[in-house]
């Protein structure tokens, strides 16, 4: 069976000569098919490895225990502090696992092959950002039942809209991320200028999650269709920039 | 350029005076507000610094745009001289308003929607001013500076909206989208405006002369790399006298 990446790599061969920028009409027929390669080689590199899931679950977790020595929580209180804990804990666990997206392309200089690549460029955006999302939704996955039963908080009621914020919020991380990874790959510091250009942007998505978040799983739910339409806006906002500027991008 | 020269010094005596009387009028031509009295005349330097900080903000966006467009590094120095001034006035807007608020309120800082995107944008020029020392290849230094300004300008306003939706405690606007009823009197707003061309022509000053420093910043990397250029290829080799940027930026 050939693998994604090698059928798009035959499909290369008759048109080679053209070139692969933006908006080459031709290219864009591909952008699923391309995004999806990209989105399957990140994740079987995932799978391979297991590093950047395992360490970004265990930091996590890490940041829930330090929780409660910090405030020692009673349930009432967990209910008031926990989803911006939560939050705290996902925009972290982001901002780590953002970092290398790029990063790994850099050893053996993938990227500039991935450029090379007869694909819509927007296809390694597309399937950057999907695998990014998908990653930091198994680690929420993974996360959530931990806090539900550590801190005494029932999660089941709220599930469905809790899932829904997950989604929004999430996207709304790994959208600007995927693209500040992009270009922070060459800096130096990296590791520490990814999370303070990356935090400040997404203030807007950890308050509008958290207080999502703090509605669903309050003594009296409520459904949060202010926080949901606000997060919903910055994701598409986050969307048409990302679209916008990464055609630039990629011509560096 | 001596012509240059002569209407940059009047520019600079005219902010000089300009600032000078707007500190006069600010004191003996605006008249005594009711209930705040004498720290209420904070307010014209506070206002005024808060919009020229908004002039300055836009103009960094735009810089991002035009320089992802074309590609001409002008734009880049037209960001960095926009985003260093507007830090600047942004530090005056967030040190002028505890002062303020600290008698009129009784507390000097509160996460109002005003106050934190406010915050927020200070941090993401901090962020945006650390890339220009941690990049060093000038063009990927100034797509990150491009990207960055305009997901900031993009940000702000869902800052600005996710606090607004929760808390607010800031005086509400009394120029534009004034309640009924409220307003400001015609000498105040006469002061107000009086300040802010003070504080807009200090902003032109110190812009270009911030952008003129990162032009022959600039010209001496180009002579520099043009030298390096030069000992390592003989001359018949150079492509263009170096006048001309790569498409395709060189790979480290």
């Amino acid at each position: 069976m050939a693998t994604p990446l090698e059928s798009v790599r035959d499909e290369r061969l008759p048109s080679s000569s053209s070139t692969s920028f933006p908006s080459s009409t031709s290219s864009s027929s591909r952008l699923f098919p391309g995004a999806w390669a990209i989105f399957a080689k990140e994740v079987r590199t995932e799978l391979r490895t297991r590093e950047l899931l395992v360490t970004t679950a265990v930091f996590t977790l890490v940041v829930v225990f330090m929780f409660s020595f910090s405030f020692d929580p009673t349930s009432a209180e967990s209910r008031r502090f926990g989803p911006g804990l939560l939050w705290i804990a996902f925009l972290f666990a982001g901002t780590l696992m953002l970092e290398p997206s790029f990063l790994r392309e850099q050893a053996n200089d993938t990227l500039a092959a991935l450029r090379l690549a007869p694909i819509d460029p927007y296809a390694i955006l597309l399937g950057k950002t999907l695998a990014n999302f998908l990653f930091l939704i198994i680690t929420e996955a993974l996360l959530l039942p931990v806090f539900s039963v550590f801190y005494n908080v029932s999660l089941l009621p709220a599930l469905p809209g809790l899932a829904l914020v997950c989604v929004l919020g999430t996207l709304g991380i790994v959208v600007p991320g995927t693209i500040f990874s992009a270009v922070t790959a060459h800096a130096r510091m990296r590791e520490l200028l990814l999370p303070l250009l990356l935090l400040p942007v997404l203030a807007p998505i950890l308050i509008a999650a958290t207080e999502s978040t703090a509605a669903l799983l309050s003594e009296s739910p409520e459904w949060p269709a202010v926080g949901l339409k606000l997060l919903a806006g910055a994701d598409i906002i986050f969307l048409t920039v990302a679209y916008f500027l990464f055609e630039a991008l990629l011509e560096e | 350029m001596s012509l240059n020269r002569t209407l940059w010094l009047v520019a600079t005596l005219l902010a000089a005076v300009w600032m000078a009387a707007a500190g006069y009028a600010i004191f003996f031509v605006a008249p005594d507000e009711s209930t705040m009295h004498l720290i209420q005349r904070i307010f014209y330097i506070h206002v005024a610094s808060a919009w020229t900080a908004g002039v300055a903000f836009f103009v960094v966006a735009l810089a991002g745009v035009l320089y992802l467009i074309k590609r001409d590094p002008r734009y880049d120095w037209a960001g960095i001289a926009g985003a260093e001034t507007a830090l600047a006035f942004t530090t005056v807007v967030l040190v002028t308003g505890p002062i303020w608020a600290k008698p009129i309120w009784g507390i000097w800082w509160t996460w109002d929607p005003r106050l934190t995107s406010t915050f927020v944008l200070w941090l993401m020029y901090i962020a945006y001013l650390l890339i220009r020392t941690l990049v060093d290849d000038q063009q990927r230094r100034a797509v990150l500076c491009a990207v960055y300004g305009i997901f900031a300008f993009a940000d702000v306003p869902l800052v600005f909206m996710a606090i607004r939706w929760w808390r607010g405690q800031h005086p509400s606007p009394v120029i534009a989208g004034a309640q009924p009823g409220s307003g400001l009197d015609p000498t105040m707003k006469a002061v107000l405006f009086f300040t802010w061309g003070a504080t807009l022509i200090l902003y032109a000053v110190l812009m270009r002369q911030r952008y003129r420093l990162e032009a022959l910043r600039g010209e001496i990397d180009m002579l520099r790399q043009r030298a390096e250029d030069s000992e390592v290829a003989p001359a018949s080799t150079r492509s263009d006298g170096g006048g001309s940027r790569p498409l395709v930026a060189s790979k480290g």
